[in-house]
């Protein structure tokens, strides 16, 4: 390091960027730039796809084993609930994990300050951040979705024929890259409420994961309309092929009510971002 | 009204956290061309003010501006303000390279200008390595690299030598000296008086969030090191009288903690030791000779700036004596127990 009195250079903006691009450039180098980023994809790509996987194998080489096979029904009518339930069941918690962790450390580790001095307005930076975060999720699930449901079905092609032409199957797998993406944007927006990671990760993992079972055991009618439209409950009916018998909410109803749950956290999420001290 | 780009206003700022008010109705202006410094005790509300000023806390009263715009309606703010308001305001996974680009970024600033700068501040070598392996004096110097990435108008800097070893401590004194030669303001945060003492031209002076003083370093100076005397006699009686008729004024030099009750040899012998303000030792020497009392000593003591800072903040420290007092160098404080109102009062006119 050398203590020699420094010249000063000129710093100019570049060009006539309009302002979100030059927003939503800086988040994406602030989301390439930390490792938990890569390593949570890594994490649900590997475990989205893997189990997906290995579960069809189970299922195809029991295929013709003697015994009662209930997943064999299910799999003609829900073929993707099948397809993706282990894998991105297990999977989704990761975009949970880096979902929060996108917005909580930057209060964690206090570069939200840094952020801020640089961009005093603080929507413009949360919507930049939404937007980045969600294309990166977006991207993500569509390449684990398509990659799993092609290696799951050429597994299971000797069973059972399941193929993108068939009624609601493409539905199903949109659904599913649909709803991985507003898991990531729901994740933020607690994360960004919550502002501590692992408050953030707790909060989201037990209301994807706890919280809809508990729910599920309390009887009656109005419990029941509860249990289905709890936030991810609600969401994950678009990644079916059709609707079952039970859910409250058809697959586009369901998906529309955890739009409005994220939409509704975000919102809170801005309105605090402004209000509270950084 | 037509505003110097680089002139910061402060307005009435009040801040509260809870019940507890960090600042209070703090009104001052920070112009450019100088460094100037924001000196106070620990808790005296200097780094809320300068987050107030950067629009990362929300006043409950009051305004700042930077050349008459608030932080909020600054369009791309890092080219008019450098802040480093604290060191670890960064993720330590990132890099010191991917820390600046992005704030490059969202300026618009060419990736070109990232590189300027970490040869500016000596951290080309260590640019691409995670910041949270940076000592604190690294993490520093990135923090001055921010600051300085839009080539601002205006500098904001709280406690920019902390942790640094005293080659960056003289690198960031020259830079700062620099930049206000170049006609930037320099707004600076210490509880050090000495290290304001030597690099400020002005002086900013708080505790809890009041102003206490406002003015040159070198008046400042002058005025701190307002001289009391101490005189031993063992016919204080008559001598007190004429100091008092000629417009002294005698404390009695008991002062617990009063070093030179430990210091003094000559405990004992008959003469009473009092400290006269408002009065030069000349002046106390020739009305002694006059009047033919026996002076036993006759010592003129100057206040150094740490004692006098120490003096017109007493009141206002907010974590007790002993944290000041470790604040400002552990010097014993208040040398002769001297009221602090009577100093604040009338420097704060100034």
């Amino acid at each position: 390091m050398t203590a020699q009195a420094p010249a000063i250079a000129h710093a100019e903006p570049t060009g006539g960027d309009p302002a979100g691009f030059r927003l939503m450039h800086a988040e994406w180098t602030k989301i390439r730039s930390v490792r938990s980023t890569v390593w949570s994809l890594v994490a649900f790509v590997v475990v989205a796809i893997g189990f997906s996987t290995l579960i069809a194998i189970v299922i195809s080489n029991t295929w013709n084993s003697p015994g009662n096979h209930p997943n064999h029904a299910r799999l003609l009518a829900d073929p993707t609930a099948v397809i993706f339930g282990a894998g991105l069941g297990l999977g989704q918690l990761a975009i949970c994990v880096l979902g929060v962790i996108v917005i909580s450390s930057e209060y964690t580790s206090g570069a939200i300050r840094s952020s801020l001095l640089a961009v005093p307005h603080r929507i413009p930076m949360l919507a930049a951040k939404a937007a980045v975060w969600g294309a990166l999720d977006f991207v993500v699930s569509a390449i684990t979705v398509f990659a799993t449901f092609f290696i799951t079905t050429a597994i299971l092609r000797s069973h059972v024929s399941v193929t993108l032409s068939q009624p609601g199957v493409t539905k199903a797998v949109i659904g599913g890259i649909l709803y991985l993406t507003v898991l990531g944007l729901f994740a933020m927006a607690i994360g960004g409420l919550i502002r501590h990671t692992a408050g953030g990760i707790s909060i989201v993992i037990a209301l994807v994961i706890v919280v809809p079972p508990l729910v599920s055991l309390i009887p009656g009618t109005i419990a029941n309309h509860v249990h289905g439209y709890l936030p991810t409950v609600a969401g994950e009916l678009v990644a079916q092929t059709s609707q079952q018998s039970g859910d409250v909410l058809s697959g586009w109803q369901g998906f529309g009510v955890f739009c409005i749950w994220t939409a509704l956290l975000l919102a809170a999420c801005g309105w605090l971002l402004v209000r509270r001290d950084a | 009204m037509a505003e110097a780009p680089g002139l910061i206003e402060a307005h009435e700022l009040t801040k509260r956290f809870g019940d507890k008010v960090a600042v209070d109705h703090l009104s001052f202006t920070v112009e450019p061309g100088r460094v100037t410094g924001f000196l106070g005790p620990n808790g005296a509300g200097k780094s809320t003010t300068m987050r107030l000023i950067c629009g990362l806390d929300r006043p409950n009263g009051g305004t700042a501006t930077i050349g008459g715009l608030t932080y909020q309606q600054l369009t791309r703010p890092l080219h008019v303000v450098g802040a480093l308001l604290e060191a670890r305001a960064l993720h330590p996974g990132r890099s010191a390279r991917n820390h600046l680009l992005f704030l490059a970024e969202t300026q618009g600033f060419a990736p070109r200008r990232v590189d300027e700068v970490l040869d500016l501040v000596g951290l080309r070598d260590v640019a691409r390595k995670r910041v949270g392996g940076f000592s604190l004096g690294m993490t520093q110097r990135l923090g001055i690299a921010a600051a300085m990435l839009g080539n601002p108008a205006v500098m904001l800097l709280d406690e920019p030598v902390n942790g640094l070893d005293p080659e960056g401590i003289r690198w960031v004194r020259t830079l700062m000296r620099q930049l206000a030669n170049e006609g930037r303001t320099i707004f600076v945060s210490s509880h050090l008086m000495s290290e304001m003492a030597v690099t400020a031209d002005h002086l900013i002076v708080i505790g809890r969030g009041k102003l206490i003083a406002e003015s040159s370093t070198n008046e400042f100076i002058q005025s701190s090191s307002e001289r009391s005397v101490l005189v031993r006699t063992p016919d204080a009686d008559r001598l007190g009288k004429l100091i008092v008729s000629a417009g002294g004024t005698i404390q009695p030099d008991d002062a617990p903690g009063n070093g030179n009750d430990v210091a003094d040899p000559n405990e004992g012998d008959g003469a009473v030791s009092m400290v006269v303000t408002g009065l030069p030792a000349p002046r106390i020497g020739e009305l002694a000779a006059s009047a033919s009392v026996v002076l036993y000593e006759l010592t003129p003591k100057l206040a150094s700036l740490e004692e006098a800072f120490m003096e017109m903040t007493a009141d206002s420290v907010e974590y007790g004596d002993s944290t000041a007092r470790a604040a400002v160098g552990n010097r014993p404080a208040e040398e002769h127990g001297e009221p602090a109102e009577q100093h604040s009062d009338e420097r704060s006119m100034s």
